[in-house]
């Protein structure tokens, strides 16, 4: 029998298939169908820290909007129990999750502020999160502020939550890092138990009959797990923290691709919510008589054995398809 | 039982909801909120005293609620409703049979006037002296602590006494007045109902399993007796009311009589009094017997049935003059009610029962209506008068009446207001002041032994209102019943009420002033008027100021200044210790924003924290330096009456208005509000022609029509004498025009509509429209000119064009202006347009709610004239009755035509010779003419037939006269929201349907009450939360235009500006030509709905795109192969629940309920699709409409009359 087992985070996980942070996580119905899909553990969504913070002030708008200004009408809505504005809600479904899944459950966070980090982390490692994911995600557009300046950011802030939280943490991030290896790296010295490559970013749109900007998130494909794969090939040997690799991971190809390169999980969103849950297991299927037929007995052996370190031109990583297209007609350069 | 700082409607529906098990609701101002309370207690499954959720129904109207009142009590269950003025009218006759058939309840009622000259939303007892012959019991609480205690006993004592007990309290005064009170929990309630009496009400109750017969028939030989049989259970009324009033007093140590009084035992004058008038009353006879006089005060707590014996024993033998004072006036009574019942008790007595043997003599007057001030002072003048030979009788108090002179002249000077702290906080409603006052007593409520009181006085606006708030704080008990005019702190919360208001009017020699000032503190004293400069110095008060929108900007509060001015009045005040007091206002931001998250929480506290180092002592110039005076309250320029009467209202000053400066039958003067320049706008547009498109649709969504739209020929530039913005009009038909864009800077609100609106945008910069916001401030001035000199400018006539676009509407002057209404107000521009469309030649019968608040609120009147005069005769009646209304004035025109035509008949040869029988053929023919050009031809020959007639000395010529007008077409437009058509109006919106007369319906829809505050009504939406609805209402909207067209031949359409202005202008302009009756129902965004006004059009147009309101026509035809029904909006392509996430309304159920809300959210989705498809299968259907037999009422008869 093919060993899946893997280990993330510290965490010993059946199946080296995560269901990734996204709208099937985030619905309790489809949690059970997650765990007998197979899923090794599963991400919920995010806390947002700025959700929250406009959940606040829509509750304020509500309370004071149009409030006294008339003597007929000294408020327009009902005075009703807005439920907990806060982090209750969330807390209360990584709790629920927590107490029906026996795969872990990881929680994951994007926070705004400083202390906003620190203190809905420990909210989330409270709740009873196998680990946490912080979702470093914003976009930065101030032209005073340097690349320098956000990487330090981000590694205190990986800092700060590890000095305050026991639970394993893993960092999401974009790859938009001009030196990404160093960046990973310290947020690796900073506490990080491991890296989730990579985050995808909302990107507006254009509306051409209204010449307005309208938010768009597609679904991914699988051509754009190329990017995870490709620095995570490159990252393996140069940390020792867990590499979850996703984006674009669409089916059992797409999965082992990512093994091989060193991952040791991979997170799968658009694929489930195109398919449903269920989807995993074809996704595990196909892996296992891949596996099957070259003799792989576990996860452990193939893991990153196609990676930058373990290729015999890593100069393949390192240039890439543009080295390989300008200089197709030549043999290969050695090393 | 703790004290609570609660108002009289909120303490009284406590108790009511906890001894209820049906509470049957309708709004009504100032009543609502007991409604709303108690629906929102049974929402959130508060129970009462047998464990169950109290069953709370909104009706369709008061009428309503009290046929199910009536209903559940005859089967025996424990109900209440609650009410005011004209909605206690509506109950009327269910309360005769209600206590016609000793059947237990209670009726609260927040007393209020009556409309009669006008409606007025205040205070007096016109509505509930109405009901006395009711048969009801009538108990009266005068303050906020009574009106919770007289519930209980209410409830107690109707259930020993089998007779139902109508009880109230002052509207506004009681109701809405904060005070410390000790709320009757469940404990002292379950002692004051009598399981016993309960045990018998229920078995009273209909039931088949023991049947009995109620509401017979009866006939002359038995009726009189059988009326007779309950003469013995009112006459055990007052026993039982003092009995259940003791052992109020055993559970709580509050004791009451059914009349007390109050004052010295040999008092030689006594007032009688009901209601909240006995603390002013308490307050004086206390300082006048200190100094030596001998008076009385009797309150009277129980009024039917009237307490003879109890009234005459409670009266001190010493008095020679017994005073009463109504609150209402009964014109052609001897006296007022009240009176005539202590005339009446006073016969009863025995001579010998008074000092001297002698009667004493009773006089009376009228105090206090409409909420009217009642003071000391005036309390003073009565007992004064009671001492004069021949006094006034009856007389008035608190006002001027130099036309029957029965006013008394008081004394202002003469005060008796010692609460230690009187506090008095001028605000807008949108800054939240009031907001901060009711928190700041609660503070002190909850965390002193002081006792609080605050009470809130607000303008009649809906945006930029002015709020002054009230607070006194003692170690008292107060019972203050009157404003505060010896503040020892005033806080003006914003600087421009400096300019507008004498808000230091109210300050007293060296009280505290607190000043909102945008500017540095070295700066503030010198941009003072010359006004206030001196009446701080004259008052040597102490002046501190702060700039508080920076400081909560600062804190992360954006313009919501409450908290940094409510810390400074703690700090400054005194009321607590300084740090006491900020330590206190952190819990209770804590407490107050709790439920808001940490990030609210934690930005109040900061503006707390911050406040305080920004707070300066203004150091007093040694001398006036301002040259400026506040600025009158209307130009020069202004009419008479404005100046005379108007401006006075608008100064705050209409209280010192005598009875003669106004009208005896309320008709006012219409086109008044262009003359109240209010500048409350932050921002304002400004128009950039180079991108303009000439479209029109800035101006065509203008809620307040401060946004116009000229052309005119370019020599119109040079005669202005000053230069205004202008682009080159683009039109194939009227080339060579000039096309000017302009704000109305001071009756602008700031919306932001326009530029939501605005399609046109800079190709470089998408950003940059047509119209901008800008700062008001960096703009006021020039378009102040601009505006002047646009005004001045002569139009081309528009009559020129097709009549039937956007753009053409919009060039005609708008005849509903610059209205008090909501900023963004989605209602306004449809009444905008219908005057600019038929505005000259309308009459509008107008329901009451918002459209008749914002039209025809004083001081100002919206309606205005065009040139020759001539604009919309405005009327509103009551909320029931509009369409009946309506129809009314519509038949009266139609007899006037009729009657005119005749006399044309009759003078037809004197007639033919004066004009020509041509002429006078045309002008038969041009009777019913419609549009522009065809009316101002008719006008002409009508002015014709004018000098005709006025040559003929025949008495049928001068008849004639007065008639002519009818001669030219007039409109009948019936105007009104949800809650009149789908609701309280829709038995005659129903019937006016079916008459078949040429009348047309403008129902604006923002499917609640909204003014009243958002109550639901039969056209909520499935799924949005409304008060009367906190659980989400549950059921579909009424489709009212389907009601409509099962006639066949009413013209119906359903319209949506924000989606289609197009198809707007084309229904209204369709059902203006429709000689039968017309309806249109117009969506219309509201504030009510939970969104940013300035969206109000794009909110429209996300309303029909996900088929929550698609658009339609139906126009019936007498064609064979008729198709009347025309889809006009396309299939839903926005999902429902995208609509719905965008609005408060359905949102807010999201969060309290979420599996609720996507349980209704879905069942609307469905909705939407169903009734989509239905409406484009109705587009197929193929219908003539029904022939019209003629009316024998409206025949002609033979002889022509």
């Amino acid at each position: 029998m093919t060993d899946l087992t893997t280990r993330y985070l510290g965490l010993e996980l059946r199946s080296p298939l995560v269901a990734s942070a996204g709208p099937l996580t985030g619905d309790p119905s489809m949690w059970e169908r997650l765990e007998q899909a197979g899923a090794g553990a599963v991400v919920l969504p995010s806390l947002f820290e700025e959700q929250i913070e406009h959940e606040s002030f829509a509750a304020s708008f509500a309370a004071e909007h149009g409030a006294d200004m008339h003597g007929e009408a000294t408020s327009y809505l009902p005075d009703l129990p807005l439920g907990e504005v806060g982090p209750a809600r969330h807390l209360g479904l990584v709790e629920q999750a927590c107490e029906r899944l026996s795969i872990p459950v990881i929680a994951s966070l994007n926070g705004t502020s400083p202390g906003g980090w620190v203190r809905y982390a420990k909210h989330l490692a409270d709740a009873g999160a196998a680990a946490i994911e912080l979702n470093l995600y914003d976009v930065v557009v101030d032209p005073e502020v340097t690349s320098a300046d956000i990487e330090r950011r981000y590694v205190e802030l990986v800092e700060e939550v590890r000095a305050e939280v026991s639970v394993p943490l893993a960092v999401k991030i974009g790859p938009w890092f001009t030196a990404l290896g160093n960046f990973a790296v310290r947020l690796q010295a900073a506490g990080a138990d491991g890296l989730v490559l990579f985050n995808r970013l909302y990107q507006p749109d254009i509306d051409l009959d209204h010449l307005s900007v309208v938010p768009r998130l597609t679904l991914s494909s699988s051509s754009e797990s190329r990017l995870p794969l490709h620095w995570i090939a490159n990252l393996r040997g140069a940390l020792q923290c867990s590499l979850a690799a996703t984006t674009g991971v669409h089916d059992g190809a797409d999965a082992l691709k990512l093994l091989l390169v060193g991952a040791d999980v991979v997170m799968t969103t658009s694929a489930l919510l195109r398919h449903g849950p269920e989807h995993l297991q074809a996704m595990e299927r196909f892996m296992r008589d891949w596996m099957h037929e070259r003799e792989y007995d576990s996860v452990d052996e193939l893991r990153g054995s196609v990676s930058r370190e373990n290729v015999p031109d890593p100069q393949v990583y390192e240039r890439a398809n543009y080295y390989h297209v300008l200089h197709s007609w030549a043999p290969a350069p050695r090393r | 039982m703790n004290p609570e700082i609660v108002d009289a409607n909120e303490a009284v529906a406590a108790v009511a909801h906890l001894v209820s098990e049906v509470i049957a609701i309708y709004p009504i101002t100032p009543a609502s909120s007991m409604g709303e309370h108690a629906d929102q207690w049974s929402a959130r499954g508060h129970v009462n005293l047998w464990g169950a959720v109290p069953d709370v129904i909104e009706m369709q109207s008061e009428a309503g609620a009290a046929g199910a009142l009536h209903g559940a009590v005859l089967r025996g269950a424990m109900a209440t409703t609650f009410t005011a003025s004209q909605g206690l009218l509506l109950m009327l006759p269910e309360m005769f049979k209600i206590a016609g058939e000793l059947t237990p309840t209670v009726i609260h009622v927040a007393a209020r006037s009556v409309a009669t000259h006008a409606l007025s939303i205040f205070g007096d007892h016109s509505d509930v002296m109405a009901a006395r012959s009711t048969g009801f019991t009538m108990l009266c609480a005068g303050g906020v602590q009574e009106a919770a205690d007289m519930a209980a006993v209410a409830h107690a004592v109707t259930l020993e006494t089998r007779v139902p007990v109508l009880h109230f309290f002052d509207g506004f005064r009681t109701s809405h007045e904060l005070n410390t009170v000790r709320v009757p929990d469940a404990d002292v309630l379950r002692a004051m109902v009598s399981d016993d009496r309960i045990s018998e009400h229920r078995l009273r109750g209909l039931d088949p399993d023991r049947p009995v017969l109620r509401g017979s028939a009866q006939n002359p030989d038995v009726f009189f007796q059988a009326r007779e049989a309950c003469t013995p259970f009112h006459a055990a009324v007052p026993a039982a009311v003092q009995e259940a009033m003791d052992r109020f007093a055993g559970l709580t140590g509050r004791q009451y009589h059914l009349v007390d009084y109050h004052g010295t035992p040999d008092a030689d004058r006594v007032i009688v009094v009901m209601g909240s008038g006995a603390g002013a009353v308490r307050e004086a006879v206390d300082a006048m017997n200190a100094a030596g006089e001998r008076v009385g005060v009797l309150a009277l707590r129980l009024y039917r049935p009237f307490p003879t014996r109890e009234l005459l024993g409670a009266l001190p033998p010493s008095v020679r003059t017994v005073v009463v004072l109504d609150r209402c006036k009964e014109p052609g009574a001897p006296f007022e009610p009240l009176h005539l019942d202590v005339l009446s008790a006073m016969w009863h007595s025995e001579a010998d029962a008074w000092v001297d043997g002698v009667r004493p003599r009773v006089i009376g007057g009228r105090y206090g209506l409409s909420s009217k001030e009642f003071t000391p002072a005036m309390v003073k003048a009565v007992f004064d008068e009671a001492l004069a030979d021949a006094p006034k009788n009856p007389f008035t108090i608190g006002i001027v009446d130099d036309v029957s002179n029965t006013s008394l002249v008081w004394d202002p000077t003469f005060r008796t207001d010692h609460a230690k702290v009187r506090a008095v906080f001028y605000g807008l409603g949108s800054d939240g002041t009031v907001g901060a006052n009711k928190n700041t007593a609660k503070i002190i409520g909850g965390n002193t032994d002081m006792s609080v009181q605050a009470y809130f006085v607000y303008d009649s606006k809906k945006s930029g209102s002015t709020t002054v708030s009230h607070v006194r704080v003692d170690e008292q008990p107060i019972d203050s019943s009157y404003l505060i005019d010896q503040a020892t702190f005033v806080g003006v919360h914003q600087w421009n009420l400096l300019e507008t208001l004498d808000v230091l009017g109210v300050a007293a020699p060296g009280a505290t002033v607190l000043l909102n000032a945008p500017y540095p503190a070295d700066q503030v004293w010198d941009r003072l008027s010359a006004d206030v400069q001196q009446q701080m110095l004259d008052k040597g008060v102490r002046v501190f100021t702060i700039d508080a929108a920076s400081v909560a900007r600062g804190a992360g509060l954006g313009g919501r200044i409450n908290t940094v001015m409510q810390t400074c009045f703690f700090y400054l005040s005194g009321v607590l210790p300084q740090e006491e007091a900020l330590r206190e206002l952190k819990d209770a931001i804590k407490k107050s924003y709790g439920a808001r998250g940490d990030v609210v929480v934690e930005r109040n506290i900061a503006a707390v924290d911050q406040s305080l180092a920004h707070l300066h002592e203004l150091p007093l110039g040694a001398s006036i330096t301002s040259t400026r005076h506040r600025r009158p309250a209307v130009p020069a320029e202004a009419p008479d009456f404005v100046q005379r009467v108007t401006a006075r209202m608008l100064a705050g000053e209409g209280d010192l208005l005598p009875v003669s400066a106004l009208p005896p039958d309320g008709a006012f003067a219409t086109a008044t509000s262009q003359w109240e320049k209010r500048t409350i706008a932050t921002e304002i547009p400004i128009w950039e022609p180079d991108l303009c498109i000439d479209c029109g649709k800035c101006a065509i969504v203008c809620p307040h029509a401060a946004i116009r739209m000229k052309v005119y020929e370019p020599a119109e530039l040079e005669s202005v004498g000053v230069e205004i913005k202008t682009k080159d009009f683009r039109s194939r038909e009227v080339p060579g025009m000039k096309l000017t864009i302009q704000v109305a800077p001071d009756d602008c609100t700031g919306c932001g509509v326009c530029v939501q609106a605005c399609p046109a945008h800079d190709k470089s910069s998408v950003k940059r429209k047509s119209i901008n916001m800008q700062p008001i401030g960096e703009h006021l001035d020039e378009e102040c000119v601009a505006w002047d000199a646009f005004l001045r400018v002569e139009s081309a006539d528009p009559a020129q064009w097709d009549p039937a676009s956007v753009k053409t509407s919009q060039l005609r002057r708008p005849l509903f202006e610059f209205s008090g209404a909501c900023a963004g107000c989605g209602e306004t521009p449809y009444l905008k347009l219908l005057t600019q469309l038929f505005g000259d030649h309308t009459l509008i019968a107008n329901a009451t709610g918002c459209s008749s608040i914002y039209g025809g609120n004083l001081p100002t009147t919206p309606y205005a004239v065009d040139d020759d005069g001539r604009g919309p005769a405005w009327a509103n009646s009551l909320f029931e009755d509009n369409a009946e209304f309506g129809l009314g004035i519509r038949l009266g025109f139609e007899a006037q035509r009729r009657t005119a035509l005749g006399l044309v008949e009759r003078l037809r040869p004197q007639l033919e010779s004066a004009m020509g029988a041509d002429a006078l053929a045309s002008l038969l023919d041009g009777v019913d003419d419609n549009g522009e050009v065809p009316i101002r031809e008719q006008r002409v020959r009508v002015d014709a037939l004018r000098a005709a007639l006025r040559d003929l000395d025949d008495a049928d010529a001068r008849r004639l006269l007065d008639l002519a007008g009818t001669l030219v077409r007039k409109s009948v437009w019936i105007v009104g929201g949800d809650g009149w058509a789908y609701d309280i109006g829709a038995g005659g919106l129903d019937h006016v349907l079916g008459s078949g007369r040429n009348v047309n319906i403008l129902v604006l829809d923002t499917e609640v009450y909204s003014n009243t505050g958002g109550q639901a009504s039969k056209a909520t939406p499935r799924g949005a939360v409304a008060k009367f609805a906190a659980g989400g209402k549950g059921i579909m909207k009424k489709d009212l235009g389907l009601e409509a067209m099962t006639y066949g031949d009413v013209y119906v359409a359903r319209v949506a500006l924000g989606a289609s202005d197009v198809q707007t202008v084309k229904a209204l302009l369709e059902a203006e030509a429709w000689p039968g009756v017309s309806l249109v129902i117009a969506y219309s965004t509201c504030i009510a709905h939970g969104f940013e006004m300035s969206r109000s059009m794009t909110q429209q147009k996300l309303a029909v795109q996900s088929g929550h309101w698609p658009l339609y026509r139906y126009r019936p035809s007498g064609e064979g192969d008729a198709h009347p029904f025309q889809l006009d909006s396309a299939e839903p392509s926005v999902d429902y629940a995208e609509f719905a996430s965008s609005e408060a309304r359905f949102g807010m159920l999201a969060r309290s309920n979420p599996d609720r809300s996507k349980e209704l959210v879905d069942l609307a989705r469905t909705d939407v699709a169903t009734r989509y498809e239905y409406y484009r299968q109705l587009a197929d259907v193929q219908r003539s409409a029904p022939g019209h037999a003629s009316d024998t009422t409206i025949a002609d008869s033979e002889d022509g009359q």
